[in-house]
């Protein structure tokens, strides 16, 4: 039964993979990561309950997860939100001044 | 019963997350994404972790509303309804994730996971209370100050005239006008 929610687990964390490297869109690459966080959260989960629930480490991690996840999204939107005001973009390749 | 519960939100689960690049209107992207991560609660819920699972459950409905509201804002086709390619890399995109899950499901059947060790206490929302106010008290200051710097970011970089985005000494003087946007003072 691990090995199942492991590999839902997997799943979750490969598609966001996809999204978060093929989307133009920053609020769709925040989706994206969002969904591999889901993963996480899954397979963190899982391992609590088949591997080690005497010890609260896999609760703990779940809880990091989450804050991850809240604070992923308050400054992706606020970085959003700063480059939609100074060019009216939301898109990730034109915000690629690193780069060049 | 867990496994009843797996064999019902496991496939909801990872279709949902699927269907989340499949979809044209950000209205149905959002909602794809929340049913995902409404059935991920359910999964938490079903392993014994009540309180966890509901946290995500209700965390995730506000966050997904909030995440609607700013792709309606923000995006250029929210509706979906221009035909506009909003991808790059598709294909180097879909190799690399495919590559992933195929790696890790290898590495989830060839490792020889160990047996369960102890059994679940009576009151799981306890035993994570009581580590995060004890043994895992630094865990618990790192994610509050995490938390905490978050929120400052998030408003220095979304206030309209912060402290990074004004022009010269008056705080009055208007940003000045340039035909091509990114351009001075910005």
């Amino acid at each position: 039964m691990l090995q199942l929610f492991l590999l839902l687990a997997a799943g979750l964390l490969a598609a966001g993979l996809y999204g978060a490297l093929s989307q133009q869109s920053i609020v769709m690459i925040m989706m994206g990561l969002e969904l591999m966080l889901n993963g996480v959260t899954v397979a963190a989960g899982a391992f609590w309950h088949f591997l080690a629930p005497a010890s609260a480490a896999g609760q703990v991690i779940v809880v990091v997860v989450v804050v991850a996840m809240a604070a992923e999204m308050a400054v992706g939107f606020a970085v959003v939100t700063a480059i939609h005001r100074a060019r009216d973009v939301d898109m990730a390749d034109a915000a690629a001044d690193l780069r060049e | 019963m867990t496994a009843v519960v797996f064999g019902v939100l496991a496939p909801v689960a990872a279709v949902s997350g699927l269907l989340v690049f499949r979809f044209r209107s950000m209205a149905r992207v959002t909602i794809a994404l929340l049913v995902s991560f409404l059935a991920s609660g359910g999964l938490l819920i079903s392993l014994g972790l009540g309180y966890l699972g509901t946290v995500v459950i209700l965390m995730m409905i506000i966050e997904m509303i909030i995440m609607m509201v700013f792709m309606i804002a923000y995006m250029m086709n929210p509706a979906g309804l221009i035909q506009m390619t909003m991808h790059h890399n598709q294909r180097g995109a879909r190799a690399i994730s495919v590559a992933t899950f195929v790696l890790l499901s290898a590495g989830i059947f060839a490792t020889p996971w160990p047996r369960r060790a102890g059994a679940a206490p009576p009151d799981p929302t306890f035993q994570l209370g009581k580590a995060l106010m004890g043994p895992q008290m630094l865990t618990m200051i790192t994610l509050g100050f995490t938390l905490f710097a978050a929120m400052v970011a998030a408003v220095v970089l979304a206030t309209a005239r912060g402290r990074y985005d004004r022009f010269g000494d008056d705080l009055k003087r208007r940003p000045p006008s340039d035909s091509a946007g990114g351009g001075v003072g910005r």
